[in-house]
């Protein structure tokens, strides 16, 4: 068939797109196979089944007319091998460009090869020969995503129920990629304010079938809320007393839920961060001394932990002076942190993986994982600042420089790579400006590293920085980025141990010396990092018992679990998780024992933390749309 | 008029492709799906097949003589062959071409013979040509200028129906 037949047909389809009625009736699949026999018998096949389907032999005309016309397709079935392009490279593009289902077919069903499918992001996976049955049910993919993403897309509410249909709807996938893309809307769709929510909806808008409008918790709307919470009182507010308290019409209870799972989360990072910036009396001086150091910890951590480790330690001095202006970007991390520590991998495989890969076993694997992130920093963010920031980020610090990892050795890194170049601010521009610091925390901390060891700090273990910090960071950043493989369980574990170690933070209201997100575009992407962190956090954490019973949430594997690394399940002697899915401290530790070695993990950890105070602070601020005003100053009021 | 001969003869050749292993069940799916719609779906796939593994098998054999110790490139040839032929229910290729794949490896194709004249994947290959015959059960026409060809083919083997001039709808490669 040639490219104008096909897109004859796709056209012909796209007609039956007010056909959804019947649906699966008309269904827009698309096939690609470089095997004519099979091609022509899954076309066969598929028609059979009353699918609308577009056949192409070439991975490269495939990406041409899902590009052209992002809504002509409802679902993708690819070969795994291909000669032009690796099957997986495609789904990994279809996931995020177009974010539509994609099922792999291959002949080869293979255990590793099904599970890299899926953790590339397969929403399944059919061995050849294909049965006419198989396919007819191939439409619940397309189902499941539309009403994942139309509930996304409508609520401000429970992220973990969204996160759990998210899992079930991918229970099959071991909650990986499919995960990893409809997490990432989530996160997007939790996170923005307006934008990436309206994108959402005109992705969804002719699909969706629910949608609520969004809840926007704007500055009037948090003040209430914070009232009623002190009025309340911090450990008995719940969501129902609270939202009787508000008074406020068009907010539902799970409204009112998630956001205070976002309060109190800040609330905990400012009183770990407290804590550590007392302890952080020294180092730089500078603007902010406190964030100074927390930002040079940040990035130290980075160092530790991974994703932009220079290759061999020839760059530990370097980042040093980065490290001091890294101030604003540090918080940027920071910002990011709070939530992450719930964004604990999913998987126990990632977990492992994810351990080992911090422990910088595996630096090309984590470059790799890290390299995800990338991925979904730039569908995330597209503005130009988001990626200028980042890139400044990367440019600047030679850690996060692309030149020095090897993730241009990796094929998707490289996409990637050009993106981080893309900008060329000069590093020095973070300082003092929080809009670079979400990209910085939101890239570089998909690495998790450090918000892991950020996230350790602010449960106040001290002892358990090293552990902790690996395990967060990367799992909250998997969700941010849906790509990071997420430590999983084993973080989750340690998460849930070191929160439920950690004391309920007092509230102490914290200036926020640094500005903060001066520019909508940082506030946005702080917002979607902190709302990514969130999601993730929300349904990522099914052992966690975070002070207790604050977050109760269940782990339904929505954490993005793109598996970004090769072997992560084999990865570096990752630590297993123990049975009940609490990670073994000793065994982390002992991954994590090299960072010791490494930059002042403990005070990058407690640099984070702070970090992700701000972020958090920007978080809730940013949901108040507001320009230029930081959050914090004054709209808190303390318990 | 002598198709029913033919048509005869052509089921007994397809049940015993069935019985000997050379099909399964998936070329039944296959024919299932030949309808008014697409009346010759199994005739086509089987060409499309036959062309494409034609193809496919002087990669193979190239790579043999080329890079014999390429074990890479020979499983990943191998893997779009088995490929193809479980698509269309070529049982026998498929197993072999696992077999094949096993060897690869194993990093041993000493014990296996593999493309050369007695080996089984084209043999398996050569035999499914036979496949081209099976389409014209439901493609007798009830009078026709077959009656000729019928004629002309009922005591061949089927084999020869390649050989002869009239024009069939087999679009089969030489087998190999």
């Amino acid at each position: 068939m040639t490219v104008e037949e096909v897109k004859l047909q796709a056209a012909k389809a796209n007609g039956g797109h007010g056909a959804k009625d019947q649906f699966p009736i008309g269904m827009r699949v698309l096939a690609v196979d470089d095997d004519p026999t099979c091609l022509k018998l899954l076309e066969k096949l598929l028609q059979h089944c009353q699918y609308h389907v577009t056949t192409t032999g070439q991975a490269a005309t495939a990406l041409k007319l899902l590009r052209e016309k992002k809504d002509q397709f409802d679902l993708v079935i690819s070969d795994v091998h291909m000669p032009d392009m690796d099957g997986f490279k495609l789904l990994e593009l279809v996931g995020l460009e177009m974010d539509l289902p994609v099922i792999m077919l291959s002949a080869n069903g293979e255990t590793q090869t099904v599970m890299k499918g899926i953790t590339h992001g397969a929403c399944d996976y059919l061995l050849k020969p294909v049965r006419i049955e198989q396919l007819r049910t191939i439409w619940q993919h397309v189902v499941r995503r539309r009403s994942c993403d139309a509930r996304n897309n409508g609520n401000d509410n429970d992220d973990s129920s969204k996160k759990l249909q998210v899992a079930s709807a991918e229970g099959d996938n071991g909650g990986g990629n499919r995960n990893k893309r409809t997490s990432r809307r989530v996160r997007d769709d939790n996170g923005d304010d307006g934008d990436d929510s309206d994108e959402n909806s005109n992705e969804n808008g002719d699909s969706s079938t629910q949608k609520k409008p969004r809840v926007v918790w704007s500055v009037e709307l948090h003040r209430k809320f914070v009232a009623s919470v002190n009025q309340l009182g911090i450990d008995k507010a719940v969501p129902k007393k609270i939202l009787d308290l508000m008074n406020v019409e068009n907010i539902t209870r799970e409204n009112v839920a998630s956001h205070l799972q976002k309060y109190r989360l800040y609330l905990k990072r400012l009183s770990v961060d407290a804590s550590r910036q007392a302890n952080l009396t020294a180092a730089f001086g500078g603007r902010n001394p406190a964030y100074v150091n927390m930002g040079l910890d940040a990035f130290r951590q980075y160092n530790a932990y991974g994703r932009y480790r220079p290759v061999p330690t020839t760059n530990h001095s370097q980042p040093n002076n980065l490290l001091a202006r890294m101030n604003s970007p540090a918080f940027g991390m920071h910002g990011l942190l709070p939530s992450q520590p719930l964004q604990i991998g999913h998987t126990q495989n990632n977990l492992s993986t994810s351990l080992g890969n911090v422990g910088g076993v595996n630096n090309g694997n984590l470059i790799r994982g890290a390299h995800m992130p990338l991925q979904d920093t730039s569908k995330c963010f597209p503005t130009g600042p988001s990626g200028n920031s980042f890139a400044n980020i990367s440019n600047s610090t030679q850690l996060v420089t692309t030149n020095n990892l090897p993730l241009q050795s990796l094929e998707p890194s490289n996409q990637h790579l050009g993106w981080l170049h893309s900008s060329a601010g000069p590093f020095n521009s973070f300082v003092g400006e929080s809009p670079q610091f979400p990209d910085l925390g939101r890239c570089n901390t998909t690495w998790s590293t450090a918000v892991s060891s950020s996230n350790v700090q602010e449960l106040g273990q001290k002892d358990r920085i090293v552990n902790g910090p690996k395990l967060e960071p990367l799992s909250s950043f998997t969700e941010a980025s849906s790509q990071i493989p997420l430590l999983g369980n084993e973080m989750q574990s340690q998460v849930a141990s070191l929160a439920s170690n950690g004391l309920p933070m007092p509230f102490t209201q914290e200036a926020v010396p640094f500005a903060y997100g001066s520019s909508t575009n940082s506030r946005e992407m702080l917002n979607n990092n902190l709302a990514l962190s969130n999601s993730g956090i929300n349904s990522s954490l099914p052992n966690l018992h975070i002070d207790g019973s604050v977050f109760e949430r269940n782990i339904d594997g929505s954490v993005v679990t793109r598996q970004t690394l090769d072997g992560s399940n084999s990865g570096g002697g990752g630590v297993p998780p123990l049975q009940d899915g609490r990670i073994d401290h000793q065994a982390v530790n002992s991954h994590l024992n090299y960072n010791n070695e490494l930059m002042g993990t403990s005070r990058l950890q407690r640099g984070l933390s702070g970090g992700l105070d701000d972020i958090v602070v920007d978080m809730f601020k940013l949901d108040h749309a507001d320009n230029g005003v930081p959050f914090i100053d004054g709209d808190w009021e303390l318990v | 008029m002598d198709y029913t001969n033919l048509r005869r003869q052509i089921i007994s050749m397809k049940k015993s492709l069935f019985d000997q292993g050379y099909l399964d069940e998936q070329f039944n799916q296959l024919e299932e799906l030949q309808d008014d719609s697409s009346p010759n779906f199994v005739d086509e796939v089987v060409a499309l097949f036959f062309k494409d593994s034609s193809r496919l098998l002087t990669n193979i054999e190239q790579a043999l003589e080329k890079y014999p110790q390429d074990f890479y490139r020979l499983d990943s040839l191998v893997y779009q062959f088995k490929g193809s032929g479980s698509s269309i229910g070529a049982l026998r290729m498929k197993n072999e071409c696992s077999m094949f794949k096993a060897h690869c490896n194993d990093r041993n194709l000493e014990g296996y013979r593999t493309l050369d004249d007695s080996s089984s994947i084209p043999a398996s290959h050569s035999l499914l040509e036979q496949l081209h015959l099976i389409p014209w059960l439901t493609q007798m026409p009830p009078v026709t200028p077959e009656d000729e060809e019928g004629a002309c083919h009922s005591e061949a083997e089927a084999g020869d129906i390649f050989s002869c001039k009239h024009k069939h709808q087999i679009k089969g490669p030489v087998s190999t």
